[in-house]
């Protein structure tokens, strides 16, 4: 089937939106009905499995109530005493079927409109269709507020439905000085796809510490989430990311230092086996001086799969003094695996420190060595030496993320 | 603690082995009995650190002729984990630092591994923090460095400490210390040296791999023995290691000479 034919067909099946997210939805279906689908000349898309994308596309975005049902009897571990949690199942409505914890609230209509789809349109890439798709598709918003000063915890999860795609839209506005433990976690279905597009605006002088969690585990999972972020002066945001088990994962965090003056960390693990095809397309861009940027991003892959990491920096004329390292750290388990790796580095100002390396390498022969000579078993070493590995990317995460099991999901894979 | 008795821990007989197709021992042949404390010496390249990775099972490394028998029974075809957990202990010269894994779970795994070959049972983390903190006395290694990742960031002398501490835990049968001197102060030494001494007991045997007579003033060996070119070329007692330090390694040529002239 033709591209054309196939995104009309699909724009078609989608739910008209009424409220916020009607605008929204016009300006994706009149972007994807003028462009179509990507294909191999799109190069944000050239490397991606596009059979699996169609796959994504082609899941039925109706829910009924069935599905509704079989979501809400899912079993997530226990909630932290400190740590709000709130479960994005669709069509529930209100989206919100908790008490908000002090500090944090909905946005007011006003601040909706006055925020919503900016942060995303100031990230704008050439041919975005992550965003269009999600736009196109998404009819709900979980829009909240971190009010000034304040200092909370949250937990976002969003659980997948066997057969069908979701969409979700995410807005958060941290105000001024408030500080933020944000974790998320997708968890994928049978034949499930989802695709979530999060805006996030940090005033000055935020803290937010962001983990994501993404586990695809069942079969024929999909996942395609952007990520845009703007942080204004003196913000720090950190961001710490596992993708795993996902049969088609795309990942786009994008990152807007507004005004310089702003620190970034990102550490992003992408864990690959099978056929699966996971990538990370990141974009951080300097709009002011003095701003900092620590990225690492780490892939596994084994068996026949493929992992993608395209690492963009901007750093324009207005960016002087900017301090930027990234660092792209690939392991390959097999001979058949395959993974892609790309910084690309757009510098004009001239008084900046940028750095950037990408290093794919196999395990560690004298390591594993070591650790067989003191009488460790082949599996356990290999065990160790996974867990070390990705140590850099999970040990930011706070220690109750640790019942999401994610770490043992990542190591017993490639022990198998 | 040697005794016309004592039982044959480690028999090598005519070793030949080769690393990347090039042959580095060119037929060893040693014999190590229990309580037996040995020291192999000789130039660098001579085969020393070969022989201590042939014996530990190093993939890199193959046997191409002779035998390995520990307790009686050959080696060669044993996984160099089975090999550790009957008994067979390698120090190495360049402990490997592993970014990540925690040292106190590197351990304690280590430890467990062997305990179950013991048939002793398996000790839980709260059981194993008492006794890897009573072992740590042995080196006089400070506990901060349980939390560290395996090696990373350690001094040299603090790599060496480690290994002796993993000697202590794993109570081998025979340890091969490989330049466990090398890139130790005069306090460093005598801490690991001591370490070395209290664990040996009646029943285990050593060999310690060295360049220097230095470590043998503070551990003294029943044989020493001067590898060339592969083999174990000559043996004595702790005098000729006194000898070697003197007039160093060129008798080894004139031996050769010499022998080439008789022949």
């Amino acid at each position: 089937m033709k591209s054309s034919t196939f995104c009309k067909e699909w724009l078609d099946s989608l739910p008209q939106n009424e409220g916020y997210l009607k605008n929204e939805q016009l300006i994706g279906r009149e972007f994807l009905l003028e462009k179509g689908m990507p294909s191999k000349k799109d190069e944000a898309w050239r490397l991606s499995n596009l059979n699996k994308l169609n796959s994504f596309l082609s899941l039925p975005t109706i829910i009924d109530s069935e599905d509704i049902e079989s979501t809400s009897k899912a079993i997530f571990p226990e909630k932290d005493e400190n740590r709000e949690r709130i479960i994005i199942n669709p069509n529930k409505t209100p989206i919100l079927n908790i008490d908000l914890p002090n500090g944090i609230e909905k946005l007011s209509n006003r601040e909706i409109e006055d925020n919503l789809g900016k942060i995303v349109k100031s990230t704008n890439i050439k041919n975005d269709i992550s965003v269009c798709l999600n736009q196109a598709s998404s009819r709900q918003l979980l829009a909240l507020k971190v009010k000034r000063n304040f200092n909370q915890s949250l937990e976002i999860v969003i659980p997948s439905i066997e057969g069908k795609s979701i969409s979700t839209r995410i807005f958060l506005l941290i105000e001024e000085g408030a500080k933020l433990d944000l974790l998320q976690i997708f968890t994928g279905n049978n034949n499930s796809a989802q695709n979530h597009l999060i805006e996030i605006k940090l005033e000055s002088k935020v803290e937010l510490t962001h983990g994501l969690i993404s586990l695809g585990e069942e079969k024929e999972s999909s996942s395609i989430c952007t990520l845009a972020v703007e942080q204004s002066e003196k913000s720090k945001y950190s961001l710490h990311s596992i993708h795993h088990g996902w049969d088609y994962a795309r990942f786009e965090p994008r990152i807007i230092q507004s005004k310089g003056e702003a620190s970034t960390i990102i550490k992003g693990l992408q864990v690959t086996k099978s056929k699966e095809q996971i990538s990370t397309h990141s974009l951080i861009r300097f709009e002011g001086p003095n701003g900092k940027l620590d990225q690492l991003q780490k892939a596994v892959a084994s068996e026949y799969s493929h992992c993608i990491f395209n690492g963009s920096i901007e750093v324009p004329q207005k960016a002087q003094k900017t301090e930027a390292a990234q660092l792209s750290r690939n392991l390959l388990l097999s001979k058949r695996a395959r993974i892609d790796t790309k910084p690309e580095l757009e510098i004009v100002a001239d008084d900046v420190r940028c750095t950037h390396g990408a290093t794919v390498s196999q395990l560690q022969d004298e390591e594993l060595f070591y650790l067989l000579s003191r009488g460790i078993d082949n599996k356990h070493a290999n065990s160790l030496l996974l867990k070390g590995y990705y140590d850099e990317v999970i040990s930011h995460f706070p220690k109750s993320a640790g019942k999401w099991k994610f770490i043992e999901k990542l190591i017993q894979d490639k022990k198998k | 603690m040697i005794s016309s008795t004592s039982e044959t821990i480690l028999s090598i007989e005519d070793l030949h082995a080769s690393v990347e197709d090039q042959e580095i021992l060119h037929g060893v042949n040693l014999v190590v009995k229990e309580g037996e404390i040995h020291a192999i010496m000789g130039r660098n390249g001579s085969g020393k650190s070969t022989l201590s990775k042939v014996i530990a099972g190093h993939p890199s490394y193959k046997v191409l002729s002779g035998s390995i028998q520990f307790k009686g029974k050959d080696i060669i075809q044993l996984a160099p984990e089975e090999r550790a957990r009957i008994g067979v202990f390698l120090g190495f010269q360049y402990p490997v630092e592993i970014p990540g894994v925690s040292n106190l779970e590197f351990l304690r795994v280590a430890t467990n591994s062997r305990r179950k070959e013991l048939l002793k049972s398996e000790l839980d983390t709260f059981e194993f923090e008492d006794l890897v903190k009573e072992r740590l006395k042995i080196v006089e290694m400070d506990p901060a460095f349980l939390e560290r990742s395996v090696n990373e960031g350690f001094s040299g002398g603090e790599k060496k400490r480690n290994e002796i501490l993993q000697m202590a835990l794993l109570e081998p049968v025979i340890s091969i210390l490989d330049e466990t001197d090398s890139g130790l102060d005069i306090d460093a030494l005598r801490i690991v040296a001591s370490g070395i001494n209290r664990l040996s007991q009646p029943s285990s045997s050593t060999i310690l791999i060295t360049h220097y007579q230095r470590l043998l003033n503070e551990i003294t060996p029943d044989f020493v023995h001067i590898m060339a070119d592969g083999k174990i070329i000559k043996t004595g007692n702790k005098e000729l290691a006194i000898e070697l330090e003197k007039s160093g390694y060129d008798f080894i040529d004139d031996n050769a000479k010499e022998k080439e002239m008789a022949e």
